[in-house]
């Protein structure tokens, strides 16, 4: 349908869409109500995937279903889906932020000759104009920017919107549009799983908890995954740990690393330097945990400790579990 | 191997940073530039390719007015061979797009066969040229790398990107884009010779003219710039450990309603 706000899908490589689309899902529906549709790119998508993004509010899902889309090469997507925004000319295309989402959604605007704006915190209809806000200068302040034409091309940053709600029974006419499958330059050679910490993943957990250089060494995080196994938080780390090698970078939270907005972050020894805060400050509720009455986290957090952590934490742990239990 | 680098200069991360008059962009007196952190790896890359095969150019490109120069000497005391300089009004309000396609052009006449970028630049954090640059070129890309090999005969790249979950490696024939992540390498710090060197080394200004550009106005235009909301005062809790523990739990489970 002309006009429509397109949402790509992320998925989670198994046919599931991420619950980040609900989310972009969500937004879309409230920018362009009755005008949100799903464009899923992958190999294979599930039936209760499909059904999962009607129950969000997807009208239409235009589904590319083929071998060639994964694992995601930027060239292969890009041909794709220009091809389908040339038949279908929607309004927006909207995107969560993922480390393929950001290539992908770039690559497809240099394709369309339209605009980007990247990492999306708030979005605007004025007039007919959609007008995006996205935090630049380290989160320092705050862009406001528009488009010169449509699709208006962006990317949402997670768990920030708030998401649509699952309508059960509300469903999404699936189409599936005949494309001749791009070739590709690239040639995919292997995947290297991360082993997992068993937590969720860093971007997309609801709770983040931080150790900083107060946790004094790599030993250290064992009581922070600790905690993190209780309230279901992914834990990560400041610059100043990853430099110190404590933990690998994919850890790290801030400027050049990951940047997270959980509902709830919780920080240990860590002392709020102006690049960790451009990766956290758009959390919802922060907790800031450090000896040092003076740390510049205290500034921005809304509930404060001045104790060392290594006592807190174990206490910590134990009163959510008390908690938890009820 | 001819390689080329785009890097941008930008605000260090610690440097204050206040809205300009015409409220879109910032005020830009006493604020001290660096070259993009990301820009860095993606320098310190193209330097390591070089010596490892023992002969190549690296060649560092940005775009922005005449204080870009500073940045771009200080990557040829890292040790590049030469830079150039896009410097023109036309681009002073150039968006991820119009940067990519004047990049492209300087691509087109230099031939390079590899080209490095960083990730994303750290002022705006848009983390679009790269892949724009790629698209416009119609070369491969690889996002976010973590490591990379080229194969001997210089035909194709080997690189791992990282990726929710792991590293993803693709082979690549080049010329080919690849896009610096943090943990690629650690950059080097310019050496006295290298700075001193650095000073003799070619910076060409080009201007738009030169690359057959036509002034076209931005396709995504900043309507404004906000300081940030305020957050509300938050709340040291007072006491022993035990005590200002249970209370930090009690007000986040029935007052913030964050667990």
């Amino acid at each position: 349908m002309p006009n429509a706000f397109w949402c790509i899908v992320e998925d989670d490589r198994n046919g599931s869409p991420k619950k980040v689309m609900a989310e972009v899902i969500g937004e879309a529906a409230r920018l362009a109500p009755g005008r949100v549709e799903a464009v899923w790119l992958t190999d294979k998508a599930s039936e209760a995937g499909l059904k999962q993004l009607g129950e969000w509010g997807a009208s239409r899902v235009l589904l590319l279903e083929n071998a060639a889309f994964a694992p995601y090469r930027s060239e292969v997507w890009t041909a794709a889906a220009a091809d389908l925004a040339a038949r279908e000319s929607p309004a927006a295309i909207l995107a969560p932020v993922t480390s393929r989402q950001r290539e992908f959604v770039a690559r497809l605007a240099a394709r369309l000759g339209v605009g980007l704006a990247a990492d999306s915190v708030r979005f605007a209809m004025e007039g007919d104009k959609l007008v995006a806000t996205r935090p630049v200068y380290a989160g320092k302040l705050l862009s406001k920017v528009t488009w010169a034409k449509s699709p208006w091309v962006a990317t949402l940053r997670p768990n920030v919107f708030r998401p649509a709600e699952a309508q059960p029974g509300k469903t999404a006419a699936v189409e599936r549009p005949s494309l001749s499958a791009p070739g590709a330059q690239m040639k995919f050679v292997e995947r290297r799983e991360e082993v997992s910490t068993g937590l969720p993943e860093l971007t997309e957990a609801e709770t983040v908890i931080s150790g900083g250089r107060g946790m004094k060494g790599p030993e250290n995080y064992v009581i922070l995954e600790e905690l993190g196994r209780v309230i279901g938080a992914a834990v990560g780390a400041s610059r100043a740990a990853v430099d110190a090698g404590w933990r690998p970078h994919r850890f790290q939270i801030g400027q050049t690393g990951r940047t997270i907005s959980p509902k709830l972050y919780l920080g240990f020894g860590v002392s709020g330097a102006i690049q960790h805060l451009a990766g956290m400050r758009t959390s919802k509720v922060i907790v800031a945990v450090n000896k040092d009455p003076e740390a510049p986290i205290f500034k921005i957090a809304d509930f404060g400790i001045v104790a060392d952590l290594f006592e807190v934490v174990p206490e910590l742990t134990k009163e959510f579990k008390k908690l938890l239990e009820k | 191997m001819k390689i080329l680098v785009t890097i941008k200069q930008v605000p260090d991360t610690a440097t204050q940073v206040k809205i300009a008059a015409d409220g879109k962009s910032i005020d830009t007196a006493g604020i001290t530039w660096i070259v993009s952190p990301y820009d860095e790896f993606a320098v310190e890359e193209a330097l390591r390719i070089k010596e490892k095969r023992g002969q190549g150019e690296v060649v560092a490109v940005s775009l922005g007015p005449d204080r870009v120069k500073e940045a771009l000497r200080s990557c040829l005391a890292m040790g590049c061979d030469r830079a150039i300089h896009l410097n023109d009004a036309a681009w002073s309000a150039a968006d991820t797009l119009a940067t990519a396609k004047a990049l492209a052009a300087v691509v087109k006449q230099e031939a390079p066969q590899l080209v490095l970028c960083g990730r994303q630049a750290i002022d705006d954090d848009m983390g679009a040229v790269t892949a724009q640059l790629a698209e416009l070129l119609g070369w491969p890309c690889a996002y976010w790398i973590m490591e990379e090999t080229i194969d001997t005969d210089g035909k194709a790249v080997r690189a791992a990107r990282q990726v929710e979950g792991g590293l993803e490696v693709f082979d690549l024939p080049l010329p080919a884009v690849l896009a610096a992540q943090k943990g690629l390498n650690e950059p080097r710090y310019p050496t006295l010779k290298g700075i001193m060197g650095a000073k003799k080394k070619e910076i060409r200004d080009v201007k738009a003219a030169d690359l057959g550009i036509a002034a076209e106005p931005s396709q995504l235009s900043v309507v404004g710039l906000e300081a940030l909301p305020p957050r509300p005062p938050g709340r040291i809790i007072q006491g022993d450990v035990p005590t200002a523990v249970k209370e930090l739990v009690r007000a986040l489970r029935e007052d913030a309603k964050a667990i």
